[in-house]
């Protein structure tokens, strides 16, 4: 036998999804990272309920490496129908845990094979009827802490985490693993080199947590009082998420009332309306959607811009065009999001690039909106938002809450009643709004996506147009300097990389490997539109720079040519990933090394 | 000599507007001063009044009448979702919606349905007059089956009638009246805002400009030819007492 290969592994179980595989899959993810060993799952799912191929990926690394790794050590085959496709993505001398029964006639012999009775053993041994399915799933959790040397107590905690709200399923649960952990010791010696030993100060601080959970508890501490959603997959479990957490969270002490309100709306054209509407009477409102979604949300979109409404938008991105990939990744609405709407539209855009930053920017996004008056969209996606990252304890809010300028009953009266919705008194393009309800005669004003004057009055005014949009432009120019700056991380390297949202995961790795080539590159992570001119600077800084992006066209390839001084335009590569599958580090380094290799 | 004033200390002129940018003798502006009676003998506050709307002739008149108050001139035929999250965001708000046949029985079919099914508590007037006044004189979704229009094109198609689907979906409030029936209206128009829960008021409000001509039914001389009263309305709100006159 080859030298041991300890906490350095990918798994990927290859099953049937509606059969309870992901519930296996947790539990074994959850008892990994109670040894104190990182973990990094990633779910492949298919659009449907129960019946397709699912594949879930739990790549170990002693680093803590989140990026989809591009290759499986242990393949666990549950599904007959893939079988033979899901054997090729197994690396030589990896392990292949299947069901006995599978026909193994002409498999490759490079690879360790683990045949286990699976239907037999559940058919036998698992008494329930109903939950046989479901528990027959749990059998490789077993096989898999055999192999892999889990301790006995790891899988328990995984079990006891997962069943959190039901603590009935526990020993039922835990009883089908015990059949496959049982089965290896009584059936197999070790033949292949992989095994988990516990580790010490790679995780301690840290939880797994969802990129959607991650959102909506930022949501929630952002003050959010009103959300409006139509179901969509990848975004819908950040508005379930939400509905969860207030349940607990938001209710009035003395009545308890829900003190939030969340609607599911008709179609999205309603549920941004909706969260407009509550914006302009004064809620701090939010909406969440996907790529369909946020194509119906166009219209309204451009009314919040041009009336000035605060709102929320979050885009938890899907493969497109039209219906696309509904359960695969993507970062291809950067562009559409950026200028959504028809005419001049130009709209704030967060891009958090880990779950944290999913919880900071979701709870900050109620501050910008109010803060400018505008939409404010947060771009995230489905690997970031469904995938469970590890991710250091969230901070509880510090500062209060920032409502922008909003002119009480008593401001009114100090100013006489003198004041204008559009005027720019502070000369920052930011103008004063007042509330629906406030109690005085000057507080009320006609709020329209027709063209107005600075006393809100309508206009079609030639002048009065073109001063709007000019000031328009001005306060988002203003706004700019306010929203999350680029992260950068230089050491004087030639090259650089721009990249944003969940490829930071994916940059992370690529440049240690870069790195242990003798190749070190720079980086810097965009975190919000319009661009800090630091991007500039950073383009300036390097000779060659790479902005990677998972969609096909280069968007933010695209944008950062357009933010810099055309003698720096040619310094601009791309690369660029777009199959659905969340970026692995080496769809960087490949492109990035061949390109390095051709004088430009 | 004090101006007269209502309950809440306000004369008639509170509840003023903007001067209307609408053709002389639309019905429209007949239901604007409608309305303007009804808020003020009703009392409402005007800082308390959300006036919503959606696009089109209908959706530029919350401008016309109680011009202290907040107003929003949303979108097409979206006027509902507007309306549904501004009650959310603040209760106490009363809100008002003034739409029109193209924006509730057209583009805004599905959110007139949806709000009624969700009973938000708001006053949905429609300023029905069969076409598309803004646009030129187009059919609206509400024209009657083999009515003409000004060129002398035929409609074809079977009309929706606001009201029986309101009354379909449930809604707890529903009525039609007439743009020239001002003693219908007023008390409508108060009984609907009294009402706690969507109440929807589909009044016939003739265009002068594109559908007053012999072949339409929404033409002044149409509805008074046929319009019907089955009640004698009226509305007594909480704060006034019952008068009976017994001889």
């Amino acid at each position: 036998m080859t030298e041991p290969i300890v906490n350095d592994l990918t798994i990927q179980a290859a099953t049937v999804n509606g059969s309870g595989s992901q519930t296996a899959n947790l539990v074994l993810t959850r008892a990994i990272f109670h040894m104190g060993i990182p973990v990094a799952p990633k779910n492949v799912f298919p659009s449907n309920i129960e019946g397709l191929p699912t594949w879930y990926q739990l790549r170990i690394t002693p680093e803590g490496h989140m990026a989809r790794s591009d290759k499986v050590d242990i393949l666990i085959a549950f599904n007959v129908a893939t079988w033979r496709e899901d054997l090729k993505s197994v690396r030589p001398g990896g392990v292949v845990i299947h069901e006995e029964a599978f026909s193994t006639a002409d498999v490759r012999t490079d690879v360790t094979y683990y045949p286990v009775p699976f239907s037999k053993l559940a058919k036998s041994k698992i008494q329930n009827d109903t939950l046989r399915k479901q528990l027959a799933n749990m059998i490789y959790v077993g096989v898999v802490a055999g192999l892999l040397g889990i301790p006995w107590g790891a899988v328990e905690h995984g079990v006891k985490r997962q069943f959190l709200a039901k603590p009935k399923a526990v020993p039922v649960n835990l009883d089908a693993i015990k059949l496959g952990y049982d089965y290896w010791q009584d059936n197999f010696s070790k033949q292949d080199p992989y095994r988990l030993e516990p580790m010490t100060g790679a995780v301690e601080g840290k939880v797994l947590v969802e990129g959607n959970q991650a959102a909506a508890l930022g949501a929630l501490m952002g003050g959010v009082t009103v959300v409006a959603w139509y179901p969509i997959t990848p975004s819908s479990s950040l508005c379930e998420y939400l509905i969860a957490y207030s349940d607990r969270f938001r209710l009035d002490e003395k009545t308890s009332e829900k003190n939030i309100s969340v609607v599911q709306a008709e179609d999205e054209l309603a549920a941004v309306g909706m969260a407009i509407g509550a914006g302009w009477a004064g809620a701090r409102a939010m909406t969440s959607t996907s790529g369909p979604g946020i194509s119906l949300m166009a219209e309204f979109s451009g009314l919040a811009y041009y009336a000035e409404v605060p709102v929320v938008i979050f885009d938890i991105q899907r493969i497109g065009p039209s219906t696309g990939l509904p359960t695969r990744t993507s970062q291809a609405d950067i562009g559409f999001v950026y200028t959504l709407s028809h005419g001049d539209t130009k709209h704030l855009v967060l891009l958090p690039g880990t779950v944290e930053e999913c919880y900071e920017f979701a709870r900050d996004a109620f501050d910008h909106a109010d803060r400018f008056q505008t939409p404010v969209f947060i771009l995230s996606d489905l690997d970031l938002g469904m995938n469970l990252w590890m991710t250091p304890e969230f901070k509880y809010p510090d500062k209060k809450f920032d409502r922008g300028k909003v002119l009480s009953k008593q401001d009114l009266e100090k100013l006489a009643g003198e004041w204008g919705r559009y005027r720019d008194v502070d000369g920052d393009g930011v103008t004063y709004r007042t509330l629906p309800g406030t109690d005085h005669p000057a507080a009320g004003y006609f709020t329209r996506g027709s063209g107005h004057d600075e006393q809100a009055r309508y206009t079609e005014g030639a002048d009065a147009y073109a001063r709007n949009m000019d000031r328009l432009a001005h306060k988002l120019e203003t706004a700019r300097h306010a929203l999350p700056a680029p992260v950068v991380e230089e050491s004087g390297s030639p090259i650089g990389l721009i990249a944003f949202g969940s490829t930071h995961s994916a940059v992370i790795e690529a440049r240690e490997m870069l790195a242990a080539a003798g190749k070190k590159v720079d980086y810097l992570r965009v975190r919000a539109l319009p661009l800090a001119d630091e991007v500039a600077r950073f383009v300036a800084r390097h000779e060659r720079v790479y902005v990677i992006e998972q969609n096909r066209d280069g968007q933010l390839y695209d944008l950062v040519r357009l933010a810099l001084p055309a003698e720096l335009v040619e310094r601009v590569r791309s690369i660029r990933h777009y199959n659905g599958q969340p970026i692995p580090a080496i769809a960087i380094t490949g492109p990035l090394m061949d390109r390095e290799a051709v004088p430009a | 000599m004090s101006a007269t004033v209502n309950r809440v200390g306000l004369p008639r002129d509170a509840y003023k507007g903007a001067a209307t940018t609408l053709c002389a003798g639309c019905g429209h502006n007949s239901i604007t001063n409608h309305m303007i009676k009804a808020l003020y003998e009703l009392g409402v506050e005007p800082h308390l009044l959300a006036k919503m709307s959606g696009i089109g002739c209908s959706s530029k008149t919350p401008a016309y009448f109680v011009e202290t108050a907040h107003g929003f001139n949303g979108v097409h035929g979206r006027m509902p979702a507007l309306t549904t999250g501004a009650h959310l965001a603040n209760r106490q708000l009363i809100m008002l919606g003034v739409s029109g046949d193209g924006d509730t029985a057209s583009i805004g079919l599905g959110q007139f349905m949806h709000m009624i099914r969700r009973n938000v508590d708001c006053t949905y007037i429609i300023e029905d007059n069969g076409t598309y006044g803004l646009t030129k004189g187009q059919f609206s979704a509400t024209a009657d089956l083999g009515s003409v229009q000004k060129k002398g094109a035929v409609n074809t198609f079977q009309p929706i009638d606001p009201c029986a689907v309101a009354l379909a979906l449930g809604c707890s409030f529903v009525a039609r009246s007439f743009s020239g029936d001002g003693k219908q209206v007023v008390p409508l128009i108060k009984a609907a805002i009294a009402h706690r829960g969507t109440a929807i008021l589909d009044i016939i409000s003739p265009c002068v400009t594109f559908n007053d001509h012999d072949g339409s039914t929404k033409s002044y001389s149409w509805v008074k030819d046929h319009e019907e009263s089955i009640a004698d309305v009226s509305f007594i709100p909480f704060f006034e007492e019952v008068h009976v006159d017994w001889t």
